[in-house]
């Protein structure tokens, strides 16, 4: 069996959710190859040649695949999809957008989400935001598959160094073109990769407050994140929220400060090894189902965390 | 230019599900159906480009059993002009899904195809993106912003660490993210009115599908539990267990 993993990268360095899709290539077994598709993506090419248990890299490097536009990448891995028996990417809001595309044109059907690999052919998903979770077997000869990225713990980024070959197929469907990006400046590390994440909810009240959120999560090198209900009150910005509508997270610990804990929240947060809720409400979702709770009004319990 | 829409009956958002006891699936008797809420958001973007004059008709379409009339019922109330049916007891999946609504687009020739970007039960995230694939159109998925000009429409998409902007040729797929819109609730005479709009109902067999599924499911679980966690009383207690139990921060 031969596994391809369609890498996720900014044409200079990998993606650290690319090495859970590798970890889960390697759960299936089998040779494993990674397409890394972008303009000017040497460097990333490169960087995916050191990742343990990869043994080829195949690089499309073309101003088409540069915004990674589903058309053209799809039209991509369809074209050398037939020499795989799993095609995986993870499930990020890109691998979501071609993915599908790539198993509608290979008329297979494609495994969502998965969060374990039972075996080559059977996988475990989360279905109904969470609250069941399905064991599917699929019947295709190819296994288009995206995976969550806290299914597995990531795979080394170094000590691999497998073969470099280029891909010199260009596809350019012509049908979509990128404008532009509006990518928040951020000094703080991505939610999906943050080791500690700190997240404010309804309970901060306004906007303003989750300035208290951003002193602590500099103090503990924390990303920042919100809840649907501080994003839709305008507290934070749509990226920022975590849920099953938002970011899928697994930080070492989680700080859910403010936040009631409805289950679409708890099912982008409860990933993460540790879960601490500040909540002046003993009943909350949040506080039952968190390791560590803080009772308390945050506006007392965030600076005196801060000072210790 | 007409819109084409699609509709999935799924268990209502508000309802929290349980899982069969013999492990086949989730508890469907008795619980509350209703319009996927991000075909929802589909269809009130819909009849907002209705409203704009910038589209004639608004043609909302659904695949699932006979029960599926009452969504798309749902969503003519809501604005659309008239409903498609293709009515099926096999459990449908989304490539079967998107291949019926690629027959669709053969036969009716839409400029837009909006979609919701996942299915709440499933919460596969497929059925648009397989429907461009299948007709050969562009995408523009988790949508939040959709300008239609000419021949193309601009559209601002909700991507990972913030948004794109995206030109697509028409006709194209456009998935609904989150807050493309807030839709509407239906009035009662508009809800009556509703009643008198035509639906047309097809059988995968007359567009000459084949929706057997290709997945099949061994067993559905309720997710596992984490145990139980412990209330600290002070933030010292706290940053000492944070710091020596759990050796999270240091």
């Amino acid at each position: 069996m031969s596994i391809l993993v369609i890498a996720e990268h900014n044409n200079e360095s990998i993606k650290p959710a690319t090495l859970v899709a590798v970890a889960a290539a390697q759960a299936i077994g089998g040779d494993i190859e990674i397409l890394v598709a972008g303009a000017d993506c040497a460097a990333a090419a490169e960087a995916a040649a050191k990742i343990g248990g990869v043994s080829k890299v195949r690089v499309a490097d073309n101003a088409a695949y540069g915004h990674s536009l589903a058309e053209n990448i799809a039209d991509l891995v369809v074209s050398i999809g037939a020499e795989y028996s799993h095609i995986l990417a993870v499930t990020t809001t890109s691998g979501k957008n071609f993915m599908p595309r790539v198993a509608a044109l290979l008329d297979v059907a494609q495994i969502s989400d998965i969060s374990l690999v039972v075996s080559a052919d059977t996988f475990e998903r989360p279905i109904y935001a969470g609250n069941a979770i399905a064991t599917v077997q699929s019947s295709d000869a190819i296994k288009v598959i995206t995976v969550r990225g806290t299914a597995y713990d990531a795979v080394s980024a170094e000590g691999g160094s497998a073969s470099i070959e280029a891909l010199d197929t260009v596809k350019d469907a012509g049908l979509s073109t990128w404008v532009q990006d509006e990518i928040a400046q951020m000094d703080r590390p991505e939610l999906t990769a943050a080791s500690i994440i700190i997240s404010g909810g309804r309970g901060m009240q306004n906007g303003d407050n989750f300035k208290l959120l951003e002193s602590v999560a500099d103090k503990l090198g924390a990303a920042i994140g919100a809840s649907r209900a501080a994003v839709d009150a305008g507290f934070a910005p749509n990226d920022m929220q975590v849920g099953q509508t938002g970011k899928i997270v697994a930080p070492d610990l989680y700080i859910a400060v403010g936040i009631s804990g409805a289950i679409q929240h708890w099912v982008g947060a409860k990933a993460a090894k540790k879960i601490l809720a500040i909540n002046t409400d003993p009943a909350a979702n949040m506080v039952v189902k968190a390791d560590y709770a803080v009772i308390g009004d945050l506006f007392e319990v965030l600076p005196a965390i801060e000072q210790s | 230019m007409k819109v084409l829409v699609t509709a999935k009956r799924v268990v209502d958002y508000n309802v929290s599900i349980r899982v069969l006891s013999d492990n086949s699936g989730v508890d469907l008797n008795n619980v509350k159906m209703s319009v996927n809420p991000f075909d929802e958001i589909a269809i009130e973007e819909a009849v907002r480009l209705k409203e704009a004059g910038k589209v004639e008709e608004v043609i909302v379409l659904s695949i699932g059993t006979s029960a599926s009339q009452e969504q798309i019922r749902t969503c003519l109330a809501l604005g659309a002009d008239r409903g498609i049916l293709i009515e099926t007891d096999v459990e449908v999946q989304p490539l079967a899904i998107a291949k019926c609504i690629k027959a669709i687009i053969d036969k009716e020739q839409p400029g837009l195809i909006i979609t919701g970007k996942q299915a709440i039960d499933g919460d596969n995230s497929q059925t648009g993106q397989m429907v461009a694939a299948l007709a050969g159109l562009a995408q523009a998925t988790f949508a939040s912003k959709i300008e239609l000009n000419e021949d193309t429409a601009t559209v601002t998409r909700e991507i990972d660490g913030g948004l794109e902007v995206i030109t697509v040729k028409l006709p194209a797929v456009v998935t609904t993210d989150l807050r493309l819109n807030e839709p509407r609730y239906a009035s009662l005479p508009n809800i009556m009115k509703a009643k008198k709009k035509p639906v047309e109902v097809l059988t995968p067999e007359d567009l000459g599908i084949d929706v057997t599924p290709r997945v099949k499911t061994l067993k559905v679980t309720p997710p596992a539990e984490r145990k139980a966690g412990i209330i600290v009383e002070t933030v010292e207690t706290l940053v000492d267990k944070l710091k020596n139990e759990a050796k999270v921060i240091s």
